[in-house]
């Protein structure tokens, strides 16, 4: 193509200066080869059914597991109805299952982490952003990404080999000092527990919130931050009043992720929270979350029921993440709605 | 009320490029002043320098001196405080677009921690007055945001921002270029009203707009203060053959 467009364009070229007047009558070379050109209806029309297509395609798969699921847990969720949901109770040898400790586990492990997570990756970002020294920048941001690529697995050993005897032997006994009164940090003390899970969940969804929280940071344009400064606001002014509002429904979309990594994550809790079918108030208390019992219990399920029953609570898993991702949304939405319809 | 400003021996830089040089001029306090010249002559340079925005760019240096009233902005005081003193209008409206209108024109006094809702209810009324925008907002004040008004409201809206603090100086950068054609005339009217109380430096592309608000025009070429003269003078009969050049669009 482009080859014939350059040859009409010599012929034009030598015919024009000895005719200028019929040249300017013809049309110019880039004119007859865009007259040339079918419209574009067919190919838009293409890719929208492409489009479409795809995006039913995640659609039909999200149903077809939800499906498969409920079908295999089918016997267990005939059994215990909807008491499932809300009984303790977790014994194979009598056949007596319940999911509330595991759906309390996943909760409670995941709120804990964005509890640690949250503000250590925000005020990550805000350093790295806007205080850091330039040269650092880039080998900071890659370091904190660096982080979301070393394997689950990897976490879990490193957290049972230095996190959980730190915690049992430092972290705490000060806890249990300063804070046991409140019932949340109260012995025996094994280590692995509850707070382990939060901590080790939290250093692994921190790189995922800060470098969206990063990213969208660095897209707050310039003359927002001039706005503040120029009222004469501090650096730390101008980020709270100009750059976090700025950027904050971004931010809210980084917590989502990260709470959705936490809520599925399973090795390196599994490793460390405990694996007990208990709820306690105490956070040094082990717990077990429903990724870590299916984990660990799969393939020791002997008897159909209780096969059906561990289904059922990879069921309840899809549900609680699809319903606590739909809230977080929600929350965001009921929080943003004002200035968002005001901005539109 | 205003004050002069008196700059010496200023130099700027981007980096290794020198974007000033050696500019000497007194800008008279109550009066409007505006600096006109080809873009990328320096204006915006020029005017980021009286109030310290330009040391905001990590690359960018600055020497000389300049004197807001008897104050070295310079030595005698941290940008934060020479810059609640000296408030900026920039080139395009930039309201903060998670505020409401209220908070926006609230935002400055705020920062300083003037916490007295009742004074803040007056000097929030007073300032949209004097941006001429009040009539027009009265009933959105705390619910529309900043960014849902037009362009020449908004740009309004941080007209009245910066007068909430009650600078002494008012530095505009192209206020209006964004701007449409009526929407310029209200911040020109504007100009107008204000500069019997604050000292106004414009930067402006439109020769016209100076030689409607300003009392005294300064010319910018290549970084240099070329000329700087009553604003009759540098329109009708320039000492300096560039100014002339300029003026009557043979180059620019
Ligand atoms: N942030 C910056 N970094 C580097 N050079 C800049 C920057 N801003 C402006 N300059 C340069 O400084 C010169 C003056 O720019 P400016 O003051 O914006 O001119 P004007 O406002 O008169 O159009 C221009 O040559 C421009 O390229
Ligand atoms: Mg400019």
């Amino acid at each position: 193509m482009s080859g014939k467009l350059a040859e009409r364009d010599v012929v034009n070229g030598r015919e024009s200066p000895s005719a200028s007047g019929l040249a300017v009558a013809r049309p110019s070379a880039a004119r007859r080869y865009l007259n040339a050109q079918s419209d574009s209806a067919f190919s838009d029309g293409f890719f929208k059914t492409l489009m479409l297509a795809s995006a039913l395609t995640i659609f039909v798969i999200v149903l077809f597991i939800f499906l498969e699921l409920a079908w295999q847990s089918r016997m267990a969720i005939a059994h215990f109805g909807i008491s499932f949901l809300y009984r303790s109770a977790w014994n194979p040898v009598s056949e007596d299952f319940g999911a509330r400790p595991f759906i309390y586990g996943t909760l409670v492990s995941s709120l804990l982490a964005l509890l640690i997570a949250v503000p250590l990756s925000v005020s990550t970002a805000v350093f790295i952003t806007e205080m850091c020294p330039i040269p650092l920048r880039r080998s900071l941001s890659f370091l904190t990404e660096l982080l979301a690529a070393i394997p689950s697995v990897v976490y879990g050993l490193w957290a049972l080999v230095v996190l959980v005897p730190l915690l049992r032997t430092e972290i705490n006994p000060f806890l249990m000092r300063t804070l046991g009164w409140t019932g949340f940090f109260e012995g025996p003390d094994y280590g692995v527990s509850m707070l382990a899970a939060g901590v080790i969940l939290a250093i692994m969804i921190l790189p995922i919130i800060s470098s969206i929280t990063r990213e969208v940071m660095s897209t707050v344009p310039q003359s927002q931050r001039e706005a503040a400064l120029a009222l004469g606001a501090t650096r730390w002014e101008m980020i709270r009043i100009s750059v976090l509002p700025n950027a904050r429904l971004g931010i809210a979309g980084g917590i989502i992720l990260g709470l959705g990594r936490a809520l599925g994550e399973t090795m390196a809790v599994t490793m460390v929270i405990g694996n007990r079918p208990e709820i306690a108030r105490s956070l040094l208390a082990p717990g077990y979350t429903m990724a870590s019992v299916l984990a660990n219990e799969f393939t020791e399920a002997t008897t159909s029921l209780y096969l059906s029953a561990l289904i059922e609570i990879g069921l309840v898993l899809f549900l609680v993440t699809i319903v606590v991702n739909a809230l977080a949304r929600l929350l965001i939405w009921s929080v943003t709605r004002g200035a968002s319809s005001r901005m539109a | 009320m205003g004050v002069g400003i008196e700059v010496k021996d200023l130099n700027a830089w981007y980096g290794s490029t020198h974007t000033l040089r050696d500019i000497h001029l007194n800008i008279p306090a109550n009066h409007a002043t505006a600096l006109i010249g080809p873009s990328g002559c320096g204006k915006s340079t020029f005017v980021r320098c009286l109030n310290r925005m330009h040391e905001t760019n990590p690359i960018a240096r600055v020497t000389g001196t300049v004197k807001i009233g008897d104050l070295d902005i310079y030595n005698d005081v941290s940008p934060v405080v020479i810059r609640r003193r000296i408030g900026m209008v920039f080139q395009r409206p930039n309201p903060f677009p998670t505020m409401s209108i209220y908070d926006n024109v609230a935002s400055g006094l705020r920062l300083n921690g003037f916490r007295n809702r009742q004074a803040l209810d007056e000097i929030v009324e007073r300032s949209l007055r004097r941006a001429a925008l009040w009539d027009e907002v009265k009933d959105d004040l705390k619910r529309k945001s900043g960014a849902s008004i037009s362009g020449g409201q908004q740009q309004r809206l941080c007209i009245a921002r910066t007068l909430a603090v009650d600078p002494e100086v008012l530095l505009m950068d192209e206020p209006a270029s964004a701007l449409d054609p009526i929407s310029t005339a209200k911040i020109e009217d504007l100009i107008f009203q204000l500069k019997s109380e604050y000292t106004i430096v414009i930067v402006t592309h439109n020769m016209q707009q100076a030689a409607r608000v300003a009392e005294k025009t300064g010319f910018f070429l290549n970084g240099q203060l070329v000329e700087f003269d009553a604003t009759t003078k540098i329109f009708t009969n320039p000492s300096d053959k560039r100014t002339e050049d300029y003026i009557t669009g043979r180059f620019g």
